[in-house]
C-alpha cells in the first residue's frame, strides 16, 4: 500500500504543478483594486473551464493533503493501523466535500 | 541549537517542505469554508471579504502565498530528485526554490497593497 500512497501523491503533484502556478498567477492578478465576490463570481459563474480547472485542483489536493498529513501523522505519533487509515480517508472526505461545495458554489 | 544531522540545507528544505505542507492543509477548510459562502450569495461573501482589508489578513494572505509557493517549488525539487538523474547542482536548487518563493510573495503583496 504504501508504494500505491507515495505514487498517488506524486501523481496528485504532477497532477496540481500547472494548476498551482495558474491559481497564484490569478490571485495576482485578482487582488489588484481589491477583491469583492463580485468580480470573482463574475469571473467563475457558468463556466465550464473554471469548473473543470478547480474541481481537478480540489480533487487533487484532497488526495495530496491526506496522505502529507497520514505521514506526518504517522512519523509524529508513531501512529499505525486501520485507525490511520480510517483517519486519512475522513480527511480526504472532508476537503472533496468542502472542496466540491466550494467548486459548486462559486460556478453554479 | 539543531543536532548535527539537522543543521544542513537539505533538512531545512525538508522541514519547510513538511511546515508549509501541514499549515496549507490547515488553512484549506477555511479557504473551501469563505468560497462556499458564495452559496448564500455574493453580499454574504463580500461580508466575509470585508475582513481581508486588515493588514493582519493582508500579511496571513502574503503568507500563505509564500507557503504554497514554497511547497511548490520544493516539491519540483523532490520529484527532480526521485525521478531524475542526479546532478550536482540539484543541492543549488533548493535554494533557489526558497528564493523564486519569496519573489511571488512579495509580487503578491505590491499587487494586494501598492496598486490600488
Amino acid at each position: 500500500m504504501s508504494l500505491w500512497l507515495f505514487m498517488a501523491q506524486r501523481l496528485s503533484a504532477v497532477v496540481m504543478a500547472p494548476l498551482v502556478i495558474g491559481h497564484i498567477a490569478l490571485m495576482i492578478i485578482a487582488v489588484q483594486n481589491g477583491l469583492t465576490a463580485g468580480e470573482i463570481l463574475a469571473r467563475t459563474r457558468g463556466s465550464l473551464l473554471w469548473a473543470a480547472y478547480y474541481g481537478t485542483f480540489a480533487a487533487a489536493v484532497s488526495i495530496h493533503a491526506a496522505i502529507g498529513l497520514r505521514n506526518i501523522a504517522s512519523e509524529t505519533f508513531r501512529w499505525r493501523g486501520p485507525s490511520l487509515e480510517l483517519a486519512a480517508v475522513a480527511v480526504a472526505g472532508l476537503l472533496l466535500a468542502m472542496g466540491g461545495r466550494a467548486v459548486i458554489a462559486v460556478v453554479a | 541549537m539543531l543536532r548535527p544531522h539537522r543543521n544542513h540545507p537539505l533538512w531545512y528544505a525538508f522541514a519547510l517542505h513538511r511546515a508549509s505542507g501541514l499549515l496549507l492543509a490547515l488553512f484549506l477548510p477555511l479557504h473551501f469554508y469563505v468560497l462556499g459562502l458564495a452559496l448564500k450569495g455574493a453580499e454574504a461573501m463580500d461580508g466575509f471579504l470585508a475582513l481581508t482589508a486588515h493588514p493582519l489578513v493582508k500579511a496571513g494572505e502574503v503568507m500563505v502565498v509564500f507557503l504554497l509557493a514554497v511547497h511548490f517549488f520544493g516539491g519540483l525539487r523532490l520529484l527532480a530528485v526521485e525521478f531524475l538523474p542526479w546532478r550536482d547542482w540539484q543541492k543549488s536548487v533548493a535554494a533557489g526554490a526558497a528564493g523564486l518563493s519569496l519573489a511571488l510573495a512579495c509580487l503578491f503583496l505590491l499587487s494586494a497593497v501598492a496598486w490600488p
